[in-house]
């Protein structure tokens, strides 16, 4: 893996303004609140299944504040694995909706009580609709992709995806088809390498040396970043999504991750307390350089799961959707 | 009269000029061959794509995400098997996301059996098809149908499986379709690609209008009282020929073309039936969880007491493949001669 483009642990000054270093520890810490939350939902049987992105915040805040919100062609469009939450609370998103996915609720704003924890969708914000089905968001990709290079601007769409999926064919789809020569699309290709898919370690199962490598052949701008430092995604992403807004071509960026809660709640979701924790060296960092406090950093998450556990509170007693919903929405009516 | 590729081409163009179609593509759709039968020569949005039907499907996924409105092709039935779920990503999207998404997208892809195409250039669709919830699924029998039912395909906002019944794409047909003009060989000349370097042709399409055949609505092409037979796609025309071959012996058969598969006309089906009291359903998918036995248990449960017969059903043998050799595909979809035969007996049989 190359190294990260900073930063010893001896670093001067961190090389972004101190308000930004702030909002991202906020969201990550909203984000790690909020999963630890449908976690303990799960555990107290206010749910059936969990899934979702606890290790990851240092990739996918940055993320979301980087992405260009909003709805159509002329706005980044997001097709999602189930890790993404961090990047739904960096893009505004209330913690709340994700709750009443998890305890299916009628409020869910996701899927109305219908689809797991993580599978968020937005179309308001351009956020494609998670599903289960590994990888076959990398095929629809450049789909959104061709139609912002024709309507022009900077939209671009960004895919994302762990590992272990890139064995699928839907992978190869998507560096074939956003790659076409001379008809090259504007796709931020993430894979989170958290070098596992459940319980099978990508050691054996990979003949690349980086996923990112896979790009090459495309003749694709790739790189293979650590994504558990968030001032490294950040400027790295910032700029894959320059050259990919700028130039209208593809990025295969692939991001180190881990995966602190293992892989779902069918894997126990415990803390694996092996794996390095983004938001803990983030906060030493932050800590030395005098950007937060210790005190400040706990205020934060107190106050964070406060507010979290009373809306887990409020979304408990929320109705369930009824039996005769099942038919709704199996077709869209013209308004 | 136009044929079946002709009036498909015609029905694109009026769509891609008209009615908000952005791109019409699959293997072998754009220039310069425009489709392994004709059917997307001279569309101005038609467009040549790897080949990957995985990538098709979700290409027309992400199109029609992001307010395009694609029709995508897979240029056999036979090679959409590996999509199957992506097509059902597809016809659960706006279900799934409880009406946050809606993917105005066509699927067209030849279907069926009848130019000897053997194993893999002669399976239906239409059994697994109907087995994807959330998609709307049309199969004309006819070149006016064809024309009707795409431009209905293209009008919808949701996702549309256009089945082509192969053995028809040439034929040609009896009703004009809207525009068309009156002489074949002036039509053929207007339209179909050159022979040789096509470089520089372009087609000189005719003034077509926005004919529609409602999905959901099946056509009763032949009136009879005895018995119903219901079918579509290839095996319709013989089934039509047959009532008619039958009249002669005095059996007075009604035929249904179902044109729409889903959401499908069972008004139209279970009139006839309570009227008739014999129903036979033809298609050619192998005849083991086939969607005429869903019609044939719909008829049991909801027509028991109207019945003078058993509901039957004829449809393809339950084997791997269509064989190559004439005997060998004869003897695996039923043919005009099966056909004639089971509305026979269906007719005169007695409790
Ligand atoms: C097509 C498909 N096959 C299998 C599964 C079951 N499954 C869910 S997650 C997963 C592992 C995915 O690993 P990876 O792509 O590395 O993503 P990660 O969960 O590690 O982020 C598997 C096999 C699935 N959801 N979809
Ligand atoms: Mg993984």
């Amino acid at each position: 893996m190359p190294k990260p483009r900073l930063l010893n642990r001896e670093e001067e000054s961190l090389p972004l303004e101190r308000e930004l270093l702030v909002r991202m520890h906020d969201l990550m810490v909203k984000a790690r609140v909020l999963e630890e939350r449908l976690i303990q939902m799960y555990k107290q049987g206010h749910g059936y299944f969990w899934i979702g992105g606890p290790g990851e915040e240092a990739f996918n805040v940055p993320l979301g504040l980087l992405m260009k919100k909003g709805q159509g062609p002329a706005y980044d469009y997001l097709h999602a694995h189930y890790r993404q939450s961090a990047t739904m609370m960096a893009l505004g998103e209330e913690p709340i909706g994700a709750m009443r996915q998890m305890k299916n609720v009628v409020t869910d704003p996701y899927s109305g009580g219908r689809n797991f924890a993580g599978h968020f969708s937005k179309r308001e914000w351009n956020i494609a609709p998670v599903s289960s089905p590994i990888e076959v968001q990398y095929a629809m990709a450049p789909g959104t992709a061709l139609m912002q290079k024709r309507h022009g601007g900077d939209g671009i769409t960004i895919v994302t995806g762990g590992d272990a999926g890139t064995a699928e064919g839907d992978f190869a789809s998507c560096l074939v088809w956003s790659s076409r020569k001379g008809n090259e699309l504007p796709v931020l290709i993430i894979v989170t390498n958290n070098k596992w898919g459940i319980s099978t370690s990508a050691e054996g199962q990979h003949g690349e040396t980086n996923v990112a490598d896979r790009g090459k052949a495309f003749n694709m701008r790739t790189k293979t970043i650590d994504g558990n430092d968030p001032i490294n995604a950040y400027l790295e992403l910032q700029e894959a999504m320059e050259y990919v807004r700028k130039e209208r071509k593809p990025f295969l960026m692939e991001a180190v991750v881990s995966r602190l809660y293992g892989h779902s709640s069918a894997s126990g979701a415990n803390m694996v307390g092996n794996e390095q924790d983004c938001l803990t060296t983030f906060e030493q960092r932050l800590e030395k350089h005098g950007i937060l406090t210790r005190k400040e950093m706990d205020d934060l998450r107190n106050r964070y799961s406060e507010d979290m556990a009373a809306m887990a509170r409020q979304v408990i007693q929320e109705p369930m959707p009824g039996p005769e919903t099942i038919w709704n929405h199996i077709y869209a009516e013209r308004k | 009269m136009a044929n079946m590729a002709q009036a498909v081409r015609m029905a694109l163009h009026y769509a891609e000029e008209h009615l908000g179609v952005t791109d019409i593509f699959g293997e072998d759709v754009g220039p310069p061959l425009g489709g392994v039968f004709t059917a997307t020569q001279g569309l101005k949005t038609a467009w040549n794509t790897p080949l990957d039907e995985r990538g098709i499907i979700g290409m027309a996924i992400g199109l029609a995400m992001a307010g395009g409105k694609p029709v995508a092709e897979i240029q056999f039935a036979d090679y959409i098997f590996n999509t199957i779920d992506l097509l059902k990503v597809a016809g659960n999207t706006c279900w799934a996301t409880n009406g946050d998404w809606n993917l105005p997208m066509v699927v067209k892809t030849p279907v069926g059996s009848g130019i000897r195409g053997s194993i893999y250039h002669s399976h239906s669709f239409d059994a697994m098809a109907t087995h994807i919830p959330g998609w709307k699924i049309v199969i004309p029998s006819n070149p006016l149908d064809a024309y009707g039912l795409m431009i209905s395909a293209c009008q919808e906002i949701n996702p549309v499986m256009y089945l082509e019944p192969k053995a028809l794409l040439r034929i040609k047909g009896e009703e004009r379709i809207p525009g068309e003009p009156d002489n074949d060989k002036l039509l053929s000349k207007m339209i179909d690609a050159p022979l040789g370097d096509r470089s520089q042709w372009k087609p000189q399409w005719p003034e077509l209008e926005a004919y529609a055949v409602p999905i959901g609505k099946g056509k009763v092409v032949r009136a009879g009282s005895q018995v119903t037979v219901v079918s579509y796609g290839r095996t319709l025309p013989l089934c039509k020929k047959a009532a008619d071959d039958l009249a002669a012996e005095g059996v007075d058969a009604e035929v249904i073309d179902m044109r729409t598969l889903w959401p499908y006309d069972w008004e139209l089906i279970k009139g006839s039936v309570e009227k008739t009291g014999r129903v036979l359903y033809v298609n050619e998918d192998t005849e083991v969880t086939n969607f005429g036995e869903h019609l044939v248990r719909r008829t049991v449960e909801e027509l028991f007491y109207k019945l003078m017969a058993p509901p039957r059903l004829l449809a393809g043998k339950f084997i791997p493949g269509i064989g190559l050799a004439d005997a060998l595909e004869m003897a695996s979809v039923p043919q005009q001669g099966d056909i004639t035969a089971a509305i026979r007996t269906l007719a005169g049989e007695q409790p």
